[in-house]
């Protein structure tokens, strides 16, 4: 008698346990169109600044040498926290400069221009039309903002699984080794700083933008970066890429990269 | 039947002892990691995967490899296996163990773990991967108890466990191909971005698993008063034969795909695995030892007269296991994350406490098996007996 209701016991404890697993799961596969129940929507600032599908373009004729770029890298990972880590291996950075058969290794020649062989390029994340990283993320941590196209993280759902950093095809993911807090230099208390193991990356200053303001870089650029909307034909990088010739990082891929490179 | 593994000579116990100590220094080295963060191991901003997936992938081939004596036994009703399906499905649950233990110490937030089961994401793989690995693990845990007693009762195992049993066999199938789909479905990874990955995963496993099976039996053999029996080995050892020769060929077919069209992304990987590039070259010796281990474990189990001697199916065996864990444990991730997508060579290799928290993993898994096989021996010398 004692021995089935132990075992009765540890039926509808088993029982207990399948069904608080599988509430989620059932809530996901039943909701329609990527509806999620009890879904609810943002209201947007009075000032933030509005688009589709949010783009940069980099005029690399304007660049000449590593100088040019460094206030742009230096405005971004100054604002964002982004520590300076001792380590190689465990560097962080969300916008840095690479050589062209770096930045660009599926199109290069032997014999090239040669100011786009010596200049340096700058690179952070395409936030990409048709993302990998989201693709391959398992917990949603880090997605596709709808409203506007940004990739953004969520560094608090992040497990650190890191497959985002596999699934990326241009290396524009970090993850924290160690914790990041005590190698950056001066904290800007406007923005989060991270913790050990999880992983960051370019935001396309959504937070600047909610405020109205141009992300930290273009603002530092001096004219070589343009941020605009990709999906208005009379957006400023929609002129500057009717009227140049413009390639992306590795095409063919698939990803639909929204940084444009006038070369 | 758990108290089967509670009885036990001396020899038994300075095992599990041993391995307890193992599963100690392991367990150690991680509550260094969690403090400190994966920056004690050496993996980088390149190559962000490192020793613990790598174990991962290989063990849940091990894992699917156990399916090897299911599949003749329930599906062809080969007799002989009887003896030994219990063997392969206790296989499968401690290699699983070990698979979810990898991915729980590679993880940056462990305690964050549910997350994957709180956003269930269908999209990404290792969602998927998370299910199928759980659900092998409690399908081996259901079939193998029940069997087992079922045997110790000297009665036929109940009906509803027969779909189970079938569902175990694809699903084995299954868990293989999900995780080569953790990394054969990214862009711009060339390495992996390849048909044949989930194929390569499966015929290495079913050479890998089989192989440790075997091995296993020997020492079963050895040190308890149960015979898995002769004909069983020899069986086993011919599956191990044609899946190892099947690993070899679909290596080949990639290879010659990548040297023949000769396209960068997909050459370089191979390139540094097996001759090095821009000077870089800690794997070559490595893959070379595991090409050779592969390619002699052919001609030794292939050829009938050196197969059916055990001491040299024994040699052989080792063989298998060691080519394919190099050519997956320690080949298969790094390889895929050098170069690098923006094509820098950063190489990899595993440090110490990575190390420890490696061996304190294996130890844990061996545990389970050992505990496990206990039970199953000690169920199969009382039905004798």
């Amino acid at each position: 008698m004692e021995s089935s209701s132990r075992r009765r016991f540890l039926t509808m404890a088993g029982v207990a346990v399948l069904g608080i697993g599988a509430k989620p799961v059932l809530d996901v596969l039943a909701a329609g169109q990527g509806e999620v129940a009890g879904s609810f929507k943002l209201k947007k600032g009075d000032g933030a600044l509005n688009a589709k599908q949010w783009a940069m373009v980099i005029d690399t004729r304007k660049v000449e040498k590593a100088s040019d770029l460094e206030p742009m890298i230096s405005a971004c990972h100054k604002i964002h926290n982004v520590p300076q880590m001792e380590n190689k291996n465990h560097e962080i950075k969300w916008i840095w400069e690479e050589e062209y058969h770096y930045a660009f290794p599926t199109a290069t020649s032997r014999y090239m221009n040669e100011h786009a062989e010596h200049i340096p390029f700058l690179v952070l994340c395409n936030h990409c039309e048709n993302p990998p990283c989201v693709r391959a993320c398992p917990t949603k941590a880090t997605f596709k903002r709808e409203s506007d196209g940004i990739v953004m993280m969520d560094f608090h759902r992040c497990i650190g699984c890191r497959f985002c950093m596999a699934a990326c095809p241009y290396g524009a993911r970090s993850f924290n080794f160690r914790d990041p807090r005590p190698f950056i230099k001066e904290t800007n208390k406007e923005f989060p700083t991270r913790m050990k193991g999880v992983v960051e990356k370019c935001n396309y200053c959504a937070e600047r933008i909610a405020v109205g303001k141009l992300p930290a870089c273009v603002e530092a650029s001096n004219g070589i970066l343009t941020f605009g909307d990709l999906f208005d034909p009379n957006s400023a990088v929609r002129e500057l890429l009717k009227s140049n010739f413009t390639i992306r990082r590795k095409q063919s891929l698939g990803t639909e990269p929204s940084v444009y490179y006038i070369v | 039947m758990l108290e089967l593994a509670l009885k036990g000579n001396k020899k038994y116990f300075g095992w599990i002892t041993a391995l307890l100590v193992l599963v100690g220094i392991g367990f150690g080295a991680y509550l260094n990691q969690l403090g400190f963060g994966l920056g004690i191991t050496g993996m980088s901003r390149d190559v962000s995967w490192g020793f613990y997936i790598a174990q991962f992938t290989f063990l849940v081939g091990v894992a699917a490899g156990g399916v090897m004596v299911v599949l003749p036994y329930y599906l062809h009703d080969y007799k002989a296996f009887a003896k030994v399906t219990i063997l392969g499905e206790f296989l499968a649950i401690a290699a699983i163990t070990m698979c979810l233990l990898f991915i729980l110490v590679d993880l940056g937030q462990p305690m964050r773990m549910f997350n994957v089961i709180l956003y269930p994401t269908p999209n990404s793989v290792l969602f998927w991967d998370m299910i199928v690995l759980n659900g092998y693990l409690f399908l081996n845990i259901v079939i193998g108890w029940n069997v087992l007693e079922a045997e110790r009762n000297n009665v036929h195992y109940p009906m509803w466990l027969k779909p189970l049993i079938y569902l175990s066999i694809p699903w084995a199938v299954g868990i293989h191909t999900v995780t080569a789909f953790l990394y054969c479905g990214l862009p711009g990874r060339g390495f992996w971005l390849t048909a044949i990955l989930a194929p390569r995963f499966l015929s290495s496993a079913f050479a890998a698993g089989p192989a440790l099976l075997i091995l296993l039996c020997m020492i079963i053999r050895k040190v308890t008063n149960f015979d898995p029996g002769k004909e069983q080995i020899q069986s086993l050892a011919k599956i191990v034969a044609y899946a190892i020769c099947l690993n070899v060929f679909f290596l080949l077919c990639e290879v010659f795909v990548v040297f023949y069209s000769q396209i960068p992304e997909h050459m370089d990987h191979l390139k540094y695995l097996f001759f090095g590039l821009q000077g870089k070259s800690s794997l070559v010796p490595w893959m070379w030892t595991s090409m050779a281990l592969m390619v002699l474990s052919i001609i030794l189990l292939v050829n009938p007269t050196t197969r059916k001697n055990e001491n040299v199916l024994t040699v052989a065996c080792l063989m298998v296991f060691a080519g394919t864990w190099i050519d997956k444990g320690l080949g298969m991730i790094s390889g895929g994350f050098v170069p690098s997508p923006l094509h820098h060579v950063t190489e990899y290799s595993p440090t110490f406490p990575e190390l420890l928290i490696t061996i304190g993993v294996y130890g844990a898994g061996f545990l389970v098996l050992t505990i496990l096989y206990k039970m199953a021996v000690g169920v199969k010398e009382e039905v004798r007996s």
